[in-house]
C-alpha cells in the first residue's frame, strides 16, 4: 500500500494540501445541497465529514471523488482540477460508496481483479493484489466465494479491500460502518487505522461521533449544506462541550417537572426526550447537588463529553434520531 | 501494453456470462434446430403446396425462405434482451456503472463495451444459428458465415436505443410494454415469416423501417446466393449503422447525466 509522499505532516508546515476546497458548492435544481464550504486535507491525515441525514456529507464525497460537478467555489485535488483531470485524480484515489456496488454474481476475487483491470493492471498483477488485500481484509478464505451471500460486514471489508486495488494515495470512505454490528465495526476500525499507519490519506463520513473520535485527527461538523464546526475531536469536545457530562432518567414523561432540579448544577443542561443531561465539570459534583435540591431520578450516570454533545449543542438536535 | 478500456470492461460481462454459458450454448442450439423442422418443415409443407408461393418466395422452398430470417430474428431479440434489464440493472440496482464511475473509466468507455458485449452475444447467438441452419441441405451454404456479421448488425441495431431507454430509467415498468408492442410487432413484421409483399401498405412501413428487415434481406441474399447490388447492401448495413452510432451517443450522454449528477 502507498502512500501520501509525505506521511502525516504537520499543521502549518509548508506542504501542498491533497485536497483544498473553498466556497464548495453542490446544488441540485433549486436545492442547495452544500452550500459553501471551505476545507484542507492535508497528506497522511486522517479527516472526517460528521453529520446528520441529509447534511451533505455523500454530496461532497461524489465531487471529492470527481463523480459529481461542484456547482460553485473552489476544488482541488493533488492540485489538480476534477472537472479537467476528473480520470487522472480518480486513477489515485480509492472509492468507498455509502452503498456498496460489488457484483454480487461474481466471486470476492473477481470482484477486486475485474475492479483492477478498470485501472488498467494486468491480469496477473491485479490477481496478486487481490490477494493482499484478501489477506489484510481478513477473508482469505472467502476469495472464491459469491459475494451474495456474504454477510454485511464481510462486503464492506470486500468494498474496502477494492477500493485499495490501485494502491491509492487518498481513500474516500461514505459511511464505512453504518448498519454493520460493533463487532463488525471493530474490525474495519482496526484496518482503516492500519491504513493510515501506513500513511493513507482517509477522508471518512460518518453519524457516528465514536467512530469520528476513532479515526479522525480533524473533522468538520456539517449540518443543513454548511460547516458548523471543525478541529479535531478533543478540541470540539473542550470548545462545545463540557469535560464530563451527567445523565438523569427520570420516570417516563416526567422531564418537565424534574427540570428544575437539575437546573444551574452543571454549566447548562438539555432537556431530551428520554432524558436531560447537565453538562458540567466534575459530573459527581453535579449529581450531588442535584440530589441536595431534591431530585429523584431512576438512574443517573457520569461519562465523558463526546462529539455527540458537541453536535448537540451546535445544531440542538442529536445526531441519530 | 495497455488493454483498450472497453476491452477491459468487456471482460467483466465475460466474468459473469461464463458461469451461464454452456446452458446457454446448449439452448442457443437446440431451439433454431426445433424451429427449423416445425416452420421449415412443418409449415413449409404447407406452403410449399401452395402453386403461387415459389414465386412470392423468391423460386425457393419456405425452409430457404424462413431459415435466413432466423439468423436475425435471433439476433434481434438476443439484442433486445440483453438491452433492457441487464442495463437497467447495471445502472440501478447492482451500481456496476457507478462503480465504474469511480475509477478511471469514462461513460464513453461503458458504451463501447456494451456495444461489443451486443456484439458478441448476438454474434454467437447467429452463430449457433447458422450451426444449427448446417443440418439442415436446403440453407446449407457458405454465404451462412457472412450472414452471420449482418445478423449481429441488425440485433446491435435494435439494442443500442432500447439501451439508451434503459439506462435512463428509473423503474422497469416499460420494458415489457416495449416489448409487447416495439420489439414483437417488429419481430412478426420484419420479414422473416413472409414477404412484406403480402401486406397492406401500411403495415408494411413497419417492415422497412424496422432494423430487422434490413439484416433479414441481407441474411436472405447472403444464404441463398439471391443477387443484391452492393449499393443496396451499403444502404441496409449504413441504415443499421445509424441505429448503432445515435444510440450509443444518446445511451453516453444519457449514462453521463445519470452517473456523473
Ligand atoms: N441526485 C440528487 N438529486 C437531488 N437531490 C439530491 C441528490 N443527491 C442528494 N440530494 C439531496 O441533497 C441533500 C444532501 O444529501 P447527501 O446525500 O449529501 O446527505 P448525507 O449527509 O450524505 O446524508 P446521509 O447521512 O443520509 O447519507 C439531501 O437532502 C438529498 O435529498
Ligand atoms: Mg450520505
Amino acid at each position: 500500500m502507498t502512500a501520501g509522499d509525505e506521511a502525516s505532516a504537520n499543521a502549518g508546515a509548508p506542504v501542498a494540501p491533497l485536497i483544498h476546497a473553498s466556497g464548495l458548492r453542490k446544488q441540485f435544481g433549486d436545492f442547495v445541497a452544500v452550500d459553501g464550504i471551505d476545507f484542507d486535507v492535508q497528506p497522511g491525515e486522517a479527516f472526517g465529514f460528521l453529520g446528520p441525514n441529509g447534511a451533505g456529507k455523500s454530496s461532497t464525497m461524489r465531487m471529492i471523488g470527481c463523480t459529481s460537478p461542484t456547482s460553485g467555489g473552489t476544488l482541488q485535488l493533488f492540485g489538480l482540477d476534477p472537472a479537467k483531470d476528473g480520470p487522472a485524480i480518480r486513477r489515485r484515489l480509492g472509492v468507498v460508496p455509502q452503498m456498496d456496488s460489488l457484483d454480487n454474481e461474481l466471486t470476492v476475487e473477481e470482484n477486486l481483479v475485474i475492479y483492477g483491470r478498470y485501472f488498467d493492471l494486468s491480469r496477473a498483477e491485479a490477481r496478486r493484489r487481490a490477494k493482499d488485500l484478501l489477506d489484510f481484509v481478513q477473508l482469505t478464505d472467502r476469495a472464491t466465494s459469491r459475494v451474495e451471500p456474504l454477510s454485511g460486514g464481510m462486503k464492506r471489508r470486500v468494498t474496502i479491500a477494492r477500493s485499495l486495488i490501485n494502491q491509492p494515495d487518498l481513500l474516500l470512505l461514505d459511511e464505512p460502518t453504518t448498519g454493520l454490528d460493533p463487532q463488525a465495526r471493530h474490525i474495519l476500525w482496526d484496518r482503516l487505522y492500519r491504513l493510515k499507519q501506513q500513511g493513507v490519506t482517509l477522508v471518512l463520513t460518518t453519524h457516528y461521533m465514536d467512530e469520528a473520535e476513532q479515526l479522525c485527527d480533524r473533522l468538520v461538523v456539517m449540518d443543513a449544506g454548511k460547516i458548523v464546526a471543525q478541529g479535531s475531536p478533543r478540541q470540539l469536545i473542550d470548545e462545545h462541550a463540557t469535560r464530563e457530562v451527567l445523565e438523569l432518567r427520570f420516570r417516563a414523561g416526567s422531564n418537565a417537572e424534574n427540570e428544575q432540579y437539575a437546573a444551574g448544577v452543571g454549566d447548562r443542561h438539555e432537556v431530551l426526550p428520554d432524558r436531560i443531561l447537565v453538562y458540567a465539570h466534575n459530573g459527581d459534583e453535579a449529581l450531588a447537588k442535584a440530589i441536595a435540591n431534591g431530585a429523584q431520578p431512576e438512574s443517573a450516570l457520569v461519562r465523558r463529553s463526546t462529539l455527540e454533545d458537541v453536535f448537540l449543542r451546535l445544531t440542538g438536535r442529536t445526531l441519530v434520531e | 501494453m495497455s488493454t483498450p478500456a472497453p476491452l477491459r470492461v468487456f471482460e467483466w460481462k465475460l466474468a459473469v456470462y461464463r458461469q451461464v454459458w454452456k446452458a446457454n450454448l446448449l439452448t442457443s442450439l437446440l431451439q433454431p434446430i426445433l424451429y427449423l423442422l416445425a416452420m421449415g418443415l412443418g409449415v413449409g409443407a404447407l406452403v410449399n403446396k401452395n402453386g403461387g408461393s415459389a414465386r412470392l418466395l423468391g423460386g425457393v422452398p419456405y425452409i430457404a425462405f424462413v431459415a435466413p430470417g432466423l439468423l436475425a430474428t435471433t439476433a434481434m431479440m438476443v439484442g433486445a434482451i440483453e438491452s433492457l434489464w441487464p442495463v437497467h440493472d447495471a445502472m440501478k440496482w447492482g451500481r456496476q456503472y457507478e462503480a465504474m464511475s469511480a475509477t478511471p473509466l469514462e461513460p464513453s468507455d461503458i458504451v463501447a463495451a456494451h456495444v461489443l458485449w451486443l456484439m458478441f452475444r448476438t454474434g454467437t447467438a447467429a452463430a449457433a444459428v447458422a450451426a444449427a441452419m448446417a443440418f439442415f441441405p436446403d440453407v446449407r451454404s457458405w454465404g451462412l458465415i457472412a450472414a452471420i456479421p449482418a445478423a449481429m448488425l441488425s440485433g446491435v441495431a435494435l439494442g443500442m436505443p432500447l439501451s439508451a431507454w434503459a439506462v435512463s430509467r428509473e423503474r422497469e415498468m416499460s420494458f415489457p410494454i416495449i416489448q409487447r408492442f416495439i420489439i414483437v410487432p417488429l419481430f412478426l413484421f420484419g420479414g422473416a415469416f413472409f414477404p412484406l409483399s403480402q401486406l397492406p401498405i401500411g403495415i408494411r412501413i413497419i417492415g422497412y423501417v424496422s432494423p430487422l428487415w434490413h439484416g433479414v434481406e441481407m441474411c436472405r441474399s447472403w444464404v441463398s446466393g439471391t443477387h443484391m447490388t452492393a449499393l443496396a447492401a451499403l444502404g441496409h448495413v449504413a441504415y443499421l449503422a445509424v441505429f448503432v452510432v445515435v444510440g450509443a451517443v444518446i445511451m453516453r450522454r444519457l449514462a453521463k447525466e445519470r452517473l456523473f449528477a
